[in-house]
């Protein structure tokens, strides 16, 4: 695709993809929106879509006993049924991967990964060595999965190559150990032809999955960001046979919100995108809202919020 | 469920309460027909029979236009212009009120899918009326000179593509401009027509002001030839509208005419590829691609023909064909047998004529009336699916090699309604939307629809515009 990573052919490829018109990628994705979910496939979307879910906490006020709560909570999500999937990962920062991982492990999660935001998250305003410490932190504690932001300044002043060096480093810091979301913060990148540059500079670096937000800015995962995310991850297998993943996150609170997720990665990047290996989704909140629409379709009636629990 | 399969999601039907037969709406009331004569409409979707529509005769048509004569004389010429304007706003407001009631109607009756009348056809068809609500005490500044003057009663026929928007295009701008009308819809879908002639008496229309006669080509004919008709307004094909042509000349009529298309979309190499191609679904499978403006010829720049015909394809692979009741089918029923039969015979001339058709996969219903989603490559400008319009969802690919080339080639056609141009760069835009010969260019979108904005073509597609300040001169004599 490009003949080597200099900044100077980096550059020159990132020109040489089409660019975005946001009138016509946004009238698709809110046509999209209007797809509707009935029944039987919207039972098959909740299972889906739970199982999808990096819960997540990253707050400065997380301790130990809020993040082995989410833990019971990923592992089982609703206590009184069983059938209820486990979500797909857990998602916190760094100094409680260990504390999430035994805690995991203890509760018969062993097969859920924990995932650390990384690089200095949120901002990613630090040096490098800090950048990597922190992903080798997180590593060594447990994490199977490295959720780490993109230098967006060096990004919105044209310094690709920067930004892509830094995700082959992490990249080779994660080794087989774990795998590499690549958070674009979309939010600060703005335009949609920013969007789909710093998917394929993820993408080319090494990305395992390409990450809207980080959550701390607004907006966050909008449908029309979604779209082009999963048209650059369908276009970039058809160029290259790899099948990269794609993680909203951010602003996805309620059940309609998720299954319209679904329906774009299913119209778009195609049905082959729709498991947890491809396609995650960042919240917290979400998955009690999940959890009410799945009781509603299995007993016909709205439950109150108080039968399913806080955390 | 090893796939995300959408589980049916049917718009119910029990908003609409369909008659065994209807009546013509004749001064104000719903009245027999003199012919004694009905004939049914049905669901293209499924060919069940939805109901018996009368037929109006030559008589049928005389009491019309004399209804249509009197509230003119003696009503809505009289009426001062703020109090037209009331009624045409009420109207509106009822259109949006009983929205869903008209959706689900047109959806039975023309078999377009649900999501396209819910979201484009009944929307718009209101909006025509509160667009032209507003003009009619202010018609001093439609560019027709100070004291504008109706031509009396018009008679107004229209197609099955989009019936109810289409009489609202057409009724919409007759009113506030202080005409009566006589209005003939398609023998196919003559249902929402009626339903509006309900909405005129809940509006309390004074009677006369809108008459609406059923029947087919004929009763066209006896309106179009009424001596008492001051002005014809037609949308259908260009070979009626030479019909209607021919048999006013000499008459004081005046005419508008809509009439048919073979657009040109042209899509350059510095084109924003993603949106294009769904501006190229949009241009052709939008309404089963009965549209007159749709974009059926498909101009793309010869070094990205590849690249564009793979995502098409991509995309078209996703096209949902299906009930129309469905909220979540993209294509529905083709509107009869005689115009799927019509797009069969063209088809089939593509293939013969050596262009190589591809179809997208998916399953037709076993009943009603359907065709999957076509696109012909290797269309030369010869070929008779680059020449005649096939009113249908198959699309003939073209390439060109310069922009003057793709002007050449999009020009290059009897007809001239609209056309596409698909670049990033604004100033290739505006170089081939000032050289472009049809009446409505669309940059970096396709079918968009406004009631500000004039509709009408260049050439064999048609006399005159509607909608805008322009579509109101079609409906308004200059005063001296």
């Amino acid at each position: 695709m490009i003949t080597d990573t200099s900044e100077g052919s980096l550059k020159a490829f990132l020109k040489t993809l089409p660019q975005v018109d946001e009138v016509g990628a946004s009238a698709r994705a809110a046509m999209l929106a209007t797809r509707s979910i009935k029944t039987s496939s919207k039972a098959w979307a909740i299972d889906m879509a739970i199982s999808m879910v990096d819960l997540t906490t990253l707050e400065g006020a997380d301790t130990p006993g809020k993040v082995r709560a989410i833990c019971a909570k990923a592992v089982r999500p609703d206590a009184t049924d069983l059938s209820v999937p486990s979500v797909g990962a857990v998602c916190v920062y760094n100094d409680m991967v260990h504390i999430a991982r035994t805690s995991l492990d203890l509760i018969g999660g062993r097969a859920i990964p924990v995932a650390a935001v990384a690089t200095a998250f949120p901002s990613g305003r630090a040096s490098y060595a800090v950048k990597a410490q922190d992903t080798i932190d997180a590593i060594n504690a447990g994490a199977a999965e490295i959720d780490m932001v993109i230098d967006r300044g060096a990004f919105l002043s044209g310094r690709y190559g920067e930004v892509f060096d830094e995700i082959v480093k992490i990249k080779e810091l994660c080794g087989d150990k774990a795998h590499l979301k690549v958070i674009l913060e979309t939010g600060e990148l703005v335009t949609l032809d920013n969007v789909r540059k710093a998917s394929y500079l993820a993408m080319l670096a090494g990305a395992d999955f390409i990450k809207t937000s980080t959550g701390k800015v607004t907006p966050a995962a909008t449908a029309p960001v979604v779209f082009v995310m999963l048209e650059a991850v369908r276009d970039y297998y058809s160029m290259t046979q790899t099948r990269i993943g794609v993680k909203p996150a951010g602003g996805i609170r309620n059940t309609k919100d998720a299954i319209k997720q679904l329906v774009l990665v299913n119209e778009v990047a195609g049905p082959e995108w729709l498991n947890p290996q491809l396609f995650r989704i960042g919240a917290s909140a979400l998955l009690n809202d999940l959890l009410l629409q799945r009781m509603k379709l299995r007993d016909g009636y709205y439950a109150s919020p108080s039968y399913v629990t806080l955390d | 469920m090893s796939q995300f399969e959408y589980a049916p999601a049917l718009e119910s039907t029990a908003i609409v309460n369909i008659a065994e037969r209807y009546n013509l709406f004749i001064d104000g009331k719903f009245v027999t027909p003199k012919s004694g004569k009905y004939f049914p409409t049905i669901n293209p979707a499924n060919e069940k029979v939805l109901a018996k529509v009368a037929e109006a005769n030559s008589t049928d048509v005389d009491t019309a236009v004399q209804a249509a004569r009197g509230a003119y004389s003696k009503v809505w010429s009289k009426m001062p212009a703020a109090e037209r304007g009331k009624y045409l706003f009420r109207i509106a407001r009822i259109l949006q009120e009983r929205a869903r009631e008209f959706a689900v109607l047109e959806t039975l009756d023309n078999g377009k899918p649900i999501r396209e009348s819910r979201d484009t056809d009944i929307p718009l068809a209101a909006a025509h009326f509160f667009y032209h609500a507003g003009w009619a005490d202010k018609l001093q500044y439609a560019g027709v000179g100070d004291q504008p003057k109706p031509y009396g009663v018009v008679g107004q026929i229209i197609p099955w593509n989009f019936p109810m928007l289409m009489l609202a295009w057409k009724v919409a701008p007759a009113l506030a401009t202080g005409n009566t009308v006589v209005l003939k819809p398609a023998e196919t879908t003559s249902l929402t027509a009626l339903l509006f002639a309900e909405v005129c008496q809940q509006a309390e229309l004074p009677a006369g002001v809108v008459n609406i006669v059923t029947g087919a080509g004929a009763t066209g004919a006896d309106i179009v030839n009424h001596p008492g008709i001051d002005k014809i307004a037609f949308t259908g094909s260009t070979e009626v509208g030479k019909l209607i042509a021919s048999s006013i000349a000499g008459t004081k009529k005046g005419a508008t005419l809509e009439l048919g298309g073979k657009a040109a979309n042209i899509i350059f190499d510095d084109a924003a590829i993603d949106e294009a191609v769904e501006g190229i679904v949009n241009g052709i499978f939008f309404n089963q691609g009965h549209v007159c403006c749709a974009g059926s010829r498909l101009l793309v720049q010869e070094n990205i023909h590849d690249e564009v015909l793979e995502k098409l394809k991509v995309r078209m692979a996703h096209i949902r064909l299906g009930n129309p009741l469905d909220k979540n089918t993209d294509i529905g029923a083709i509107n009869s047998a005689a115009q799927l039969a019509k797009i069969k015979e063209l088809v089939t001339a593509g293939g013969a004529e050596g262009a190589e058709q591809w179809s997208a996969p998916c399953d037709l219903p076993g009943e009603g009336f359907w065709f999957a989603p076509t696109i012909f490559t290797g269309v030369s400008q010869t070929h008779r699916i680059a020449r005649e319009e096939i009113f249908g969802p198959v699309l003939s690919v073209l390439t060109f090699r310069t922009p003057q080339e793709a002007i050449e080639k999009a020009n290059n056609t009897p007809y001239g309604l609209s056309a596409g141009v698909w670049s990033e760069k604004g100033s290739k835009v505006l170089w081939s939307a000032s050289r472009l010969r049809a009446g409505v260019i669309w940059a970096n979108t396709f079918n968009k629809f406004d009631p500000a904005s004039p509709f009408g073509g260049y050439k064999e597609s048609g006399w005159g515009r509607e909608g805008g300040r322009h579509g109101l001169a079609a409906y308004l004599k200059a005063s001296n």
